[in-house]
């Protein structure tokens, strides 16, 4: 990991061209006090750190306020439809493997309608980084039950509160075949969120994160406990996931996990008496599907003359 | 049905003897090979149509398909195999009823007889081991079936296939087939050379013995069928000037693709399209292409229009289902103005419908299907070879008006062998790597030209072209529309691209006379057997042509003023329509042909229809009766 991931400022090196202004785009138009700001300074943040050309860079999305998330920013974007942000990506870096791909998805997208392209994005395994921005409801759409709506959580839909338990994304997703980084922050927790995106960035593949952020006109009393009370957190560290020293003045609960061991991961993930951030599990000996499907490409001439070859076994 | 077409049932011309063997000669001839399932009539079937091909005789070939992998033995309902129609000219659809069939138990023989797929006069060979099977329920269904089918008139040869067999291999059920193969190439003096040929080619993958074993059973049934048959087929063959391939729809359209420079295919498995992915899954990858199999028909729509956005254009794959599933993906390469092309290899529908069936039912849903107003191109080849064709065309077009692209084929075309000249490559076809060179300051991501519609896209990589495309109304800046007025322009600018690629077209010719009482109108894979139809509805002195539509959106131009020179226009389609006169169905509440639909609006002309879904391509003879019925009466009005 980086040097960068320890400080709570924004470093940008000299000698680097691009400053985190330079990936500014369109005025954020979320609500003040969402969590989906936080989330976009830590984005522009990396993408200085790592000086990502904003023309090599796409962030795809899909829909929902946090979906939103491309048009503020000046790399290349697409914000299609709900719940596909991870097909229209796969098909991006399979074509264009030298571009750096983020895809950024709500809840809803990446748990309910797009449910099944999560599975088999893990499983593809291909160099990505997918942030979830889980506010445990639908916003844009004015309070709507989502699959992560706590259990007796009312809203719109469910009045009397959600009928069935949250569904833990961390969970599903380690239980998912061939996954290689799986990770969990906050929002509120900005050095936490940085250093976790920038190891999501520098993983070699498909690079999951869980960012757990309040709604301020729907769900902010949700994490409202765990805002004011650093205890109910614990921070998973490990040299080989992610360490925040900086933070542990105030988090004080730090457990040490090796993101290698994936038992130990289902067993954290499964606990629900404190919230845990850091990664994981992250395995980057695991198969990347762009890499398995790369061929080299053919020029025109080359290719006349294979399709000739070819079409002589069909000849008359 | 009664159809008396000269093409078809009686259609000997001459007959001569030679050799107490009597030789029937004829211009075409159709031939089919029926078994259960898992027992190789298609292997068969192939072969036989293959080397028929290489002895220049036209060919169009189809599979006799059940819809599941093993049905239940000896059951009407599992009838598997091919049916091979031959001619001495091209052969541009199967044809009307069968001369020759072969069968392996005589219930897959009863469902063609019940199908009324058999002329009266036909040759059926039937393998005769149920006759005296052990088990009674068997002989009983034996003698039943024979009654049934003595009705028909038919030539009945009762062959003792699995007996013969036995000589040569343990399990008579993998190699009835050479032996059926054995006895059509007698029959059509087929060259056993080239049958040997095609049978290394079709066991490539199996071992020598595997072959020898195969090549004695095609001997065996030879010889067999020299020995006891009196009755042969000269259908003469003629070779063509050019070099011919032969291949199906599917296999065709794979071709196409790299042809046109596609590099990536996303799929997801559903009949009857799939098979484009098997033929791509042997060839893409020596092009540098990926065939991807998507973990369902939206992520298949998903990686294609992902990777188009950043680059070469990309296709995907699908038929009626699946296209459903694809609806709001393609909305949003409509509205975002990402090049796509979508290959829909119509089955019978709605729902699950027929899958193993042609159909052309998508043809509205395929134009109309996504929520919003998104105009989008529609093509549909006419022939295997249009399959090539159509996607270089499609890539084209897709790439230059920035637009999504439907090939619209369907199972006919899918399954259906037949030879066509070998396309020229031609570089151009491939098309350029998309040009990734600095956007000049000030261009903006959707510049349309106001009279055109027709703007630049950027790609991922090219500097100074960074946006977002959005699904959402947008503005020239690929910014977020507010104002109203902005989607009413770029809803102008979207649709207008159909209207200027209409104007690059001609007008589509009339086959046969461009004026006169009867104008028939197809689409799709009905061409072959609409025009083998009007040709012969002339011949009996009906003043009648066709016309075959390749754009569906835009429609061609000039089809009203072409219509007008016709007393009476109407469709022949394979697609639901009320039958006038049937209960409640008026002038006013009667449900037209797809494309009669589509005429009737844009043309105003009154066009008739006539329709069937009977999950199987049209019969010219079935045609022919319709032209004749349809015929304005003389002095009347249309």
């Amino acid at each position: 990991m980086s040097s960068h991931s320890c400080s709570l400022l924004f470093p940008v090196e000299e000698d680097h061209d691009y400053t985190m202004s330079d990936y500014e785009g369109a005025q954020a138009r979320w609500c003040p006090g969402c969590g989906d700001h936080s989330v976009l300074t830590a984005a522009q943040r990396l993408l200085a750190a790592e000086q990502l050309k904003p023309e090599e860079t796409v962030f795809v999305s899909g829909i929902g306020c946090s979906s939103r998330f491309p048009h503020y920013l000046s790399t290349y974007g697409f914000h299609g439809l709900h719940g596909r942000a991870l097909p229209v990506a796969t098909g991006v870096k399979l074509n264009r493997p030298d571009l750096h791909v983020f895809v950024v998805m709500g809840d809803g997208d990446c748990t309910s309608i797009g449910a099944g392209h999560w599975m088999h994005a893990t499983r593809y395994n291909v160099d990505m980084v997918a942030l979830m921005l889980d506010n445990n409801i639908y916003g844009l759409t004015k309070m709507q039950t989502s699959p992560t709506t706590p259990q007796g959580y009312a809203s719109n839909t469910q009045p009397l509160g959600s009928y069935l338990p949250a569904l833990n994304p961390i969970e599903a997703t380690l239980g998912i075949t061939n996954a290689s980084f799986v990770a969990q922050t906050a929002e509120w927790m900005p050095a936490h969120l940085y250093a976790t995106l920038e190891a999501a960035y520098q993983h070699k593949g498909f690079a999951f994160v869980r960012i757990l952020q309040r709604c301020p006109v729907f769900t902010g009393d949700l994490y409202q406990d765990a805002v004011r009370n650093p205890d109910m957190i614990e921070m998973l560290e490990h040299p080989d996931g992610i360490e925040v020293p900086d933070l542990h003045q105030i988090y004080q609960n730090v457990a040490r996990h090796d993101p290698r061991n994936m038992d130990a991961a289902r067993e954290l993930a499964e606990k629900t008496d404190r919230i845990r951030v850091g990664v994981f599990f992250r395995d980057e000996s695991r198969p990347r599907y762009e890499e398995t499907r790369h061929l080299p490409l053919h020029t025109t001439g080359e290719k006349i003359e294979i399709l000739n070859d070819e079409l002589d076994k069909y000849a008359v | 049905m009664t159809s008396n077409s000269p093409m078809t049932d009686t259609a000997t011309e001459e007959r001569r003897t030679t050799g107490g063997v009597r030789v029937i000669q004829d211009h075409q001839h159709i031939v089919e090979i029926v078994s259960d399932s898992g027992e190789g009539a298609q292997k068969c079937g192939q072969i036989f149509g293959s080397v028929s091909a290489k002895m220049g005789n036209g060919v169009w070939t189809v599979e006799i398909i059940p819809a599941e992998i093993q049905p239940p033995a000896r059951s009407p309902a599992g009838a598997s195999g091919n049916r091979i129609r031959i001619g001495t000219e091209e052969v541009t659809n199967w044809g009307d009823r069968t001369n020759v069939c072969v069968a392996f138990n005589e219930q897959v023989l009863i469902a063609r007889h019940r199908l009324d797929g058999l002329a009266s006069d036909a040759t059926l060979l039937v393998e005769n081991m149920w006759k005296d099977h052990r088990d009674e329920d068997i002989r009983a269904e034996w003698a039943a079936a024979m009654e049934e089918l003595s009705a028909g008139g038919y030539r009945i040869v009762e062959v003792p296939m699995e007996e013969q067999c036995l000589t040569v291999v343990d399990n008579a059920r993998k190699g009835k087939n050479m032996f059926a193969l054995g006895m059509l190439c007698w029959i059509f003096d087929r060259d056993l050379d080239l049958a040997k040929e095609q049978i290394a080619h079709a066991f490539r993958k199996k071992s020598e013995e595997v072959y020898d074993k195969n090549v004695k059973l095609l001997e065996l049934g030879y010889a067999w069928a020299d020995e006891h048959l009196e009755v042969r087929v000269d259908v003469p063959t003629k070779h063509s000037p050019d070099d011919m391939v032969v291949m199906n729809g599917n296999q065709a359209i794979a071709f196409g693709a790299v042809a046109a420079g596609m590099e990536l295919a996303a799929m997801y498995p559903i009949t009857p399209a799939t098979s484009v992915s098997h033929q791509l899954g042997e060839i893409f990858h020596k092009f540098g292409g990926v065939v991807h199999q998507a973990e369902d028909e939206i992520a298949a729509a998903g990686v294609a229009i992902g990777a188009s956005y950043s680059g070469k254009v990309a296709f995907t794959i699908t038929s009626g289902p699946g296209l459903a599933l694809k609806t709001e993906f393609l909305g949003l390469a409509i509205m975002s103005e990402i090049p796509l092309v979508v290959v829909d290899v119509q089955r019978g529908g709605p729902s699950t419908g027929l899958p193993t069936k042609v159909e052309q039912s998508d043809l509205l849903a395929t134009i109309f299907g996504q929520p919003g107003d998104a105009p989008h191109v529609v093509m549909a080849p006419a022939t295997i070879e249009g399959c090539f064709h159509a996607i270089v065309t499609a890539r084209r077009i897709a790439e230059t008006f920035r637009t999504v692209v439907v090939v619209l084929t369907d199972a006919n075309l899918a399954t259906g062998v037949q030879p066509f000249p070998r396309p020229t490559l031609d570089p151009a076809w491939m098309g350029t790597r998309p040009d990734m060179s600095p956007v000049p300051e000030g261009k903006r991501p959707y510049e349309w030209d106001p009279n055109t519609g027709l703007s630049q896209r950027f790609i991922p990589g090219q500097p100074g072209g960074m946006h977002t495309l959005t699904g959402l109304a947008h503005d020239e800046d690929s910014h977020v529309a507010y104002a109203s007025a902005i989607n009413q322009l770029s809803s102008a600018m979207r649709s207008r691209k159909l209207a200027v690629l209409q104007s690059t077209m001609q007008p589509p010719k009339v086959n046969g006379p461009d004026s006169g009482d009867l104008l028939v109108v197809g689409w799709g894979s009905t061409k072959g057997a609409i025009e083998e139809a009007v040709a012969n509805a002339r011949a009996e002195g009906l003043a009648v042509s066709s016309l075959h539509i390749r754009f569906l959106s835009p429609l061609e131009p000039g089809l009203k003023e072409i219509f007008q020179r016709f007393r009476k226009v109407m469709t022949v389609e394979i697609n639901y329509s009320d039958d006038p006169g049937e209960p409640y169905i008026t002038e006013e509440n009667r449900r037209r042909g797809q494309l009669a639909w589509l005429l009737r609006a844009n043309t105003l002309v009154d066009v008739d229809c006539w329709t069937r879904v009977l999950g199987e391509p049209l019969r010219p003879g079935v045609i022919q009766d319709v032209i004749r019925t349809h015929m304005p009466k003389k002095g009347g009005a249309a």
